[in-house]
Formats: structure tokens, C-alpha cells, sequence
């Protein structure tokens, strides 16, 4: 029974406490999927950047006598309705859906940085009851922010503020607060606990000082390996949003807005629905593998 | 004060029904609930734009904009129609839709069925295909795990709309074996079921097929298989049942991720139900609906969340001792 108990509070209890002597590390090679991943995610970040590489073709020209035309070596992924170059639209398409992918997941991290800090902190700076208050307050903010589905929530913020390509980036990242500030207020508690810190402040290093200096690099770490893996969940939940009408509006060639577009040609047209989504989940897929590359890599350095 | 509470731990036999943590949960949910439409109320009545424009809708005559602000009580302060909001919604009155002009709760109530009926399904063939990957992947080679693996980040990467989209053209334009849209018997569950379920099944079965390999690790799989206990055996019923068990706090979140999969596999399949009334509402700016809305998920994911925390502590006996 004992036994039990305590494998249920190791279990509970990140491994970051317990500092365990490191094997040695082993020069590894990365696998094919990771190297695979990066080339793709290298070559969407060039399309972000620059789209004109890899295609001429203005992706809102608009040539009616060419409307629908199959895949064929003159347009690699065929035409919409409007004769628009499909595959000029996907790589031009890139800007939008990765971009507000990315900036849902900085507001995410960004406001759950703050707000996990500042939950942390007072608790530990902020005398009394106070200080308490705050951190529960923060803790049930993160509690009614998690109890919505993000999809709804993200609806819930388009209503009040209108769709856009702005709104729907911080009506995604709203919905992952709660994810970065848990983790930045539990690390901030761990932390302010550890021997530097009070080494520090018996130092008689200011408090400001002691936060900047060695609270924060030390909290921020938890962050990148977080924010790697949720940038592919939020370019899915963008593309979801965009395909509702929510997002950016349509002559915008966004991945979701033009699946939209293409279903009411599907039955004669299937190639205007299959390249943007094929984009999107080899998007998705290519992030995740490298979010867990990371993840892997920094774990193993870690432990 | 620590001797009172010894004592009540030393009767096991209240210990069943964990009374005082179901009170805390219940308490808290309901400060969840109360939160959760405070803020929708108080966002959604910052809205760019008046209200009595929305329910104007296209009418324009002199005098009609004063008439709906006195007749929706419009002209009130904002604390006022809060409180006025708050009385009505515990009596239980939802308030009406302002596009609609129906009590929202009969809106509700007509369509939540068949939201409810494709969450159910996409949620029970989803964890069962999870079990299948998790039990089939466990202990074979590199090529199978890794096939089976590849397969689960596919499932959860892949966009609902998409997978919709990509079953309408195969089953029902090149095949004609489902409806293309509509809501009548089971043929028309079919699509949106498996569009649904995937997402769910990729991402459960990697939560069990890792809660699972801990599992095996553990001395009573040693015990069981000494004595005697078939391979099969020894994963089906003792690792796959003590795995599923951690598996159980993730069941909110899942249940919520269906809700919001439901939004946009209604408007990809044409079903009716609560994803529809949501996107109109939101479109139109129809603040009551969206209001019952938010209240309906927060409700679900408050008593989704209740009922296994305790269902939990009974369960595991763990935690019961702990308490």
C-alpha cells in the first residue's frame, strides 16, 4: 500500500526535482522524419516569406475561360471556379495560415507567461491573503478559460469582435492561455524555491533583480518545447475557423477559405478541396514531428 | 480539529460516496458556471454596434429603433440587465433569440439531440478504434509501431473539414453510398461519425498505448504473468484496465474536443444541431443564443468533470486512502 502511495506521488511530481546524474550522451542522427519535416517546414517558411519563388502566377487573377480545369502540367493543382491558379493560391495561402497559426501561438505564450508569472510570484511576493487571492484568481480564470471547447470559445470572441485575420489569431491564442500559464506557475513555484534563488536574495540582490535575473530564464525555459508542439494545433484550429467564415474572407487565398470555397464544386471539381488540405495536415504533421523532436532532445539533456 | 478528522477517516464505511469532496466540486463548478456567463454577458454587451440594430435587422422606420430598446429592456443600465439576465437564468429562462424570436431554450432543445447522437457515437467508436490501435501496437516490431504510430499523427493532424470533405467525394458523389447531407437515419450518422472519431481515436490511443507500456512495467504484471496468465490475457484485462484509469481525466477535455469537432462536421455534413445554431448565431450576432451556448459547454464540461473525479476516487482506491 505504502508503496503504492508513493509511486502515485513520483508519478505526480515532474521529474525536474529530481536531478539524476546525466549518461552519457550519445551523438545521435536524426531520423528521416524529423530531417524530412524540417525540409517541408523549411520550404513553407520560404513560401511565407517569399511565395514569388515558387510561383508566378498572381493568385487572384481571375480567368473565367479557365474555371476548373483538372491538375495538368499549365496549372500543377488545377483552377477553381474563377479559373485561379490553385497552386499559385496554396503557396501564396502559406502567409496566412502559418502566420496566424504562429501569432495565435505567441499571444498564447505571451499572455500565459505573464499571467502564469504573476500568479506565481504573488503567491510567494505579495503577503497574506493577498497574494493567495491573486494566484487562485489567475488559477480559476485558467479553470473557466479550459472548461470551453476552443473551437467555441474562438466562436465566442469572433461574435464580439468581428472575423478577421487579427481576431481570429487572438481568439485561438485566448483559448491556449490556460496551457502556457499552468505551466509558467507551476515552474515559477519551483523555481522560487530553489537554493539559488535564495542564494541570490541572501546576496542581497534586489527582488526586481532576483526575478529578472534568475527567476524568469529559468521559468521561460519550459516554454519553446510547449509552444513547438501547440503551433500545429493552432494553424488546425485556424484553418477550422477560416472554414466556418470566420477568419480571413474570401478572395484571401487562406487554406481553410479556400476548402470552403471549393465545396459546392466538389462533385465536379475535387482537386479545389484536396491541395489545401493536403497542405494543411502535412502543415500539421511536419510541426508535430518537430515539436517532439525537440521535445526528445531537450528531455534527454534534461534528465 | 485533526482529532475529529482521524476519527472520520478511521470509519471506512463513509468512506465510499466522498461527500465533502463532491460538495468542494460542486461548489467550484458552480463558480465555474457563474464566471463563464458573467464574462460572455459582459463581453458580448461591449459589442461594436447597438443591439437594437441587430434586432432591427433590415427594417429601418422612425421610431421602431426606440421601441425594441424599451421592449428588450435595452434602455436599463448594464448592471440592471445583468441582474435581470442572472434572475431569468436561474428560474431557467434562457431569454430569447433575438434572430429567431423563439424562447432560445426551445432552440436549444430541438437540436441538441442530434448533436448529442453524433458526439456519443464519434466518442465510443473513437476510444474503441484507440484500444484496437494501443492493444495492437503494444510489443510488436519497430515497422508495426512505427506504421501504427504514423497512423495516430495522421488521425490527429488532419483537419475535420478535410476528412469530411475527402468522404463526401469518395462515399457519396463517387460511390453513392451515404446521403451527401441531412440528418435521417443511420446512413446519414455514418460520414460524420468517422470524420469525427478520428481526431479522438489518434489522440486517446497514444495516451493509453503510453499509460499502458508504464502499466507493464509495474510488479503485478510480473505477479500475473507468473502465474501462468496468457500474453493476451495479461494486456487485455490487467494492463489495458489499469491504463484506462488515468485515461479517465482526460475524458473532459475529449468530450469538450467532440463539441467543438461536432461545429464543424454539422456545417461540412449539413446536419442540423447545436454547431449550426451556434455558427448563425454567431454570424448574426445573436447574443442569447451564443450566451445558452456557452452555458450548455461549461455545463457539460463542469458535470463531465464532477462525475469522474468521483467516479475516480471510487474507483481507485489509491486516492481514497490519500483523502
Amino acid at each position: 500500500m505504502t508503496d503504492l502511495l508513493e509511486k502515485r506521488d513520483t508519478d505526480a511530481a515532474p521529474a525536474l526535482s529530481t536531478p539524476v546524474a546525466s549518461p552519457p550522451r550519445k551523438k545521435r542522427r536524426l531520423a528521416p522524419s524529423v530531417t524530412f519535416a524540417g525540409i517541408f517546414v523549411a520550404v513553407l517558411l520560404v513560401a511565407v516569406i517569399v511565395p514569388q519563388l515558387f510561383t508566378s502566377v498572381d493568385p487572384f487573377k481571375t480567368v473565367p475561360t479557365d474555371g476548373l480545369k483538372a491538375p495538368s502540367a499549365e496549372h500543377w493543382f488545377g483552377t477553381d471556379r474563377l479559373g485561379r491558379d490553385i497552386f499559385a493560391r496554396v503557396i501564396h495561402g502559406a502567409r496566412y495560415s502559418i502566420l496566424i497559426g504562429l501569432s495565435a501561438t505567441a499571444i498564447a505564450v505571451i499572455a500565459g507567461s505573464i499571467f502564469g508569472l504573476v500568479a506565481g510570484l504573488s503567491g510567494r511576493l505579495i503577503p497574506g491573503r493577498l497574494g493567495l487571492l491573486v494566484d487562485e484568481t489567475f488559477g480559476r480564470l485558467f479553470d473557466v478559460i479550459s472548461s470551453f471547447p476552443g473551437v467555441l470559445l474562438a466562436m465566442v470572441v469572433v461574435t464580439f469582435a468581428g472575423p478577421g485575420v487579427q481576431n481570429i489569431a487572438v481568439a485561438i491564442g485566448i483559448a491556449s492561455i490556460p496551457m502556457y500559464g499552468r505551466v509558467v506557475r507551476s515552474q515559477t513555484l519551483l523555481v522560487t524555491r530553489a537554493d539559488f534563488v535564495t542564494h541570490a536574495a541572501v546576496y542581497g540582490r534586489s527582488r526586481a533583480r532576483v526575478v529578472v535575473e534568475h527567476v524568469l530564464p529559468n521559468v521561460l525555459v519550459a516554454i519553446p518545447v510547449l509552444a513547438a508542439i501547440d503551433v500545429g494545433a493552432s494553424i488546425l484550429a485556424v484553418s477550422g475557423l477560416s472554414f466556418l467564415g470566420l477568419g480571413p474572407q474570401a478572395p484571401i487565398p487562406e487554406w481553410g477559405v479556400m476548402l470552403a470555397e471549393s465545396r459546392d464544386v466538389l462533385r465536379i471539381a475535387w482537386w479545389g478541396g484536396f491541395f489545401p488540405g493536403l497542405f494543411i495536415t502535412a502543415s500539421v504533421i511536419a510541426l508535430t514531428v518537430l515539436g517532439r523532436a525537440l521535445q526528445r532532445h531537450i528531455d534527454g539533456r534534461n534528465v | 480539529m485533526a482529532i475529529a478528522l482521524r476519527v472520520t477517516a478511521n470509519r471506512p464505511k463513509t468512506g465510499v460516496l466522498p461527500w465533502r469532496r463532491i460538495l468542494a466540486r460542486l461548489a467550484s463548478g458552480v463558480i465555474v458556471l457563474w464566471a463563464a456567463v458573467t464574462i460572455a454577458f459582459f463581453t458580448l454587451q461591449a459589442i461594436p454596434g447597438d443591439i437594437a440594430d441587430i434586432l432591427a435587422g433590415e427594417q429601418t422606420y422612425p421610431g421602431l429603433k426606440e421601441a425594441i430598446t424599451a421592449e428588450w429592456g435595452l434602455d436599463e443600465s448594464v448592471w440592471q440587465q445583468y441582474l435581470a439576465f442572472l434572475g431569468r437564468l436561474v428560474t431557467g429562462d434562457l431569454g430569447t433569440s433575438y434572430v429567431q424570436r423563439q424562447p432560445v431554450a426551445d432552440l436549444l432543445a430541438a437540436q441538441v439531440w442530434s448533436t448529442v447522437e453524433l458526439a456519443v457515437v464519434a466518442g465510443v467508436v473513437g476510444a474503441v478504434l484507440a484500444v484496437v490501435l494501443a492493444v495492437v501496437s503494444i510489443g510488436r516490431t519497430r515497422v508495426v509501431r512505427s506504421a501504427i504510430s504514423t497512423l495516430e499523427l495522421v488521425f490527429t493532424s488532419v483537419p475535420t473539414f478535410w476528412v469530411g470533405i475527402l468522404l463526401l467525394m469518395v462515399f457519396s458523389f463517387q460511390w453513392r453510398l451515404f446521403p451527401v447531407a441531412g440528418a435521417n437515419g443511420w446512413q446519414s450518422l455514418v460520414l460524420p461519425v468517422i470524420t469525427l472519431a478520428l481526431p479522438t481515436a489518434g489522440f486517446l490511443a497514444q495516451v493509453i498505448r503510453e499509460s499502458m507500456e508504464r502499466t507493464l512495467t509495474e510488479p503485478f504484471i510480473v505477479t500475473v504473468r507468473a502465474r501462468g496468465v496468457s500474453e493476451s490475457l495479461v494486456l487485455l484485462r490487467h494492463a489495458l484496465g489499469h491504463a484506462l484509469l488515468p485515461v479517465m481525466t482526460l475524458v473532459g477535455g475529449i468530450i469538450g474536443a467532440l463539441l467543438g469537432g461536432a461545429v464543424i462536421t454539422e456545417t461540412v455534413f449539413g446536419r442540423p444541431g447545436i454547431g449550426t445554431i451556434t455558427l448563425n448565431a454567431v454570424t448574426g450576432k445573436d447574443i442569447p443564443v451564443v450566451i445558452a451556448v456557452v452555458l450548455f459547454a461549461a455545463l457539460i464540461y463542469v458535470v463531465v468533470s464532477t462525475v469522474l473525479d468521483i467516479l475516480y476516487t471510487i474507483v481507485d482506491p489509491r486516492l481514497r486512502a490519500q483523502r
